[in-house]
């Protein structure tokens, strides 16, 4: 994706330091120390933007990568270091401030019944039903642009789990990732029919076009994505994040959908919203019960990370839905400025 | 190459808590008459609580209404006064 432009001293040096070509003995220290100083001084690590960034980014190169850096910056351990400072904090952040149920069931139903109770309690305000009922033309657009960081890769920072999982969890995930992926047909991939709807609203709809105007909050549910996926000891969270996610999707797309019809978008405009409201009434039977619960079964130690991986979802998306429509009701932007102030 | 046993091998109807009943594996989805009707994925789920805006497929509404499947405690009172 095209390299975003830095939010502040640790993303400045970041970026500056990928359009160099990797060496032994990098500038990394330099970055390593900004970003203690960083760590030591944000308010918050999940609402910090510059190190939302900077993670994001270190992340993207694993993915697609950024646009003129090269391919090796992905392994230097300089960078990996950079990685696990922010993530550790990031990750002890949201273990202190994402609450756990109190029950431990053990068999994979008892999973499934304590994940789908999680996800139906009302968890603060409904982004679905403002969308549906109010969202203006404008708003529309917001919604896509802070969906399209996650949703352009739909599925791939879950993807990343598939090695580290065994038996029936590892089939369970497999079957849900392949129906994400289309079933073998490019065009009914879901980031596929994302890009489809983006396009209908008039939105570019290439991968990472978006990132300079979303919030770290924005960046930070797809950095605990990320995160989850990419460590193989986070595997019970990353299990416990698609199945609270997928818990989550099928009536609030169902409402998504109609928002859209409210302001005369035809059914290519809202395949997306359409095909989630039938794919993840079947994607949440399997992420609970085989997926989470079939993990929980053949390796009960992970029983916590699943329910503190659910629960972060609930927790961090909740608060970036508190954000976009508080900022709504006051009549205002959820993005950033599209030309940043100077550093 | 190992030979799947019939029951290893054979289609499957998972039937789910509180909720829809998932059919996974080679089977057709018709109407009385024979007629296919549309389908987009390999494994479905199928709505048993009769409140889905998308029959024949489930859409998560049993949810919403609470829908419950457990055996009553005194089946007897399951049954309607005769």
């Amino acid at each position: 994706m095209k390299t975003p432009l830095a939010r502040g001293p640790v993303s400045s040096l970041l970026l500056d330091q990928l359009q160099q070509p990797p060496s032994e003995g990098d500038g990394s220290s330099v970055l390593l120390d900004r970003i203690r100083l960083s760590l030591a001084t944000t308010a918050d690590v999940v609402r910090d933007e510059d190190l939302q960034l900077a993670l994001f980014c270190l992340y993207e190169l694993n993915y697609s990568g950024l646009d003129d850096v090269d391919g090796h910056w992905e392994w230097n351990p300089g960078l990996l270091g950079a990685r696990q400072l922010i993530e550790s904090a990031f990750e002890d952040s949201l273990r202190s401030r994402v609450p756990l149920p109190a029950e431990r069931p053990l068999d994979s139903d008892g999973v499934a019944a304590l994940l789908f109770d999680l996800t139906g309690k009302d968890s603060g305000p409904s982004m679905s039903r403002f969308v549906a009922k109010r969202a203006t033309r404008e708003q529309l657009d917001e919604f896509l642009i802070h969906k399209s960081i996650y949703q352009l890769k739909e599925a791939d920072p879950h993807t990343w789990a598939i090695p580290r999982l065994n038996g029936r969890a590892k089939a369970a995930m497999v079957e849900i990732q392949a129906d994400e992926y289309g079933g073998g047909r490019p065009q009914r991939m879901h980031s596929a029919l994302f890009a489809r709807t983006m396009r209908g609203l008039g939105l570019d709809d290439s991968y990472g076009n978006y990132v300079d105007l979303v919030p770290a909050l924005t960046l930070a549910t797809n950095n605990m994505m990320s995160m989850f996926g990419i460590n193989r000891r986070l595997r019970g969270a990353i299990a416990g994040h698609l199945a609270a996610y997928e818990m989550t999707s099928s009536q609030p797309n169902r409402l998504y959908g109609n928002g859209f019809r409210r302001h005369g978008f035809d059914d290519q405009v809202t395949w997306y919203f359409d095909e989630h409201v039938e794919a993840d009434a079947v994607h949440e039977q399997i992420a609970g019960r085989d997926l989470a619960g079939g993990l929980v079964e053949s390796e009960p130690e992970l029983l916590e990370d699943v329910l503190f991986g659910a629960s972060a979802v609930l927790t961090v998306d909740g608060w970036l839905s508190e954000h976009i429509l508080g900022c709504w009701e006051q009549g205002q932007s959820s993005l950033r400025p599209s030309v940043p102030e100077a550093a | 190459m190992s030979n799947l046993s019939a029951s290893e091998d054979a289609n499957a109807i998972v039937v789910c808590p509180d909720g829809p009943i998932l059919v996974r594996g080679d089977f057709e989805i018709v109407s009385t008459t024979g007629e296919p009707l549309p389908r987009t994925r390999r494994t479905v789920a199928l709505c048993r609580c009769g409140a889905s805006t998308i029959k024949p497929y489930c859409d998560g509404t049993h949810k919403l209404i609470n829908f419950r499947t457990e055996f009553p405690a005194d089946p007897e009172k399951a049954l309607p006064d005769r």
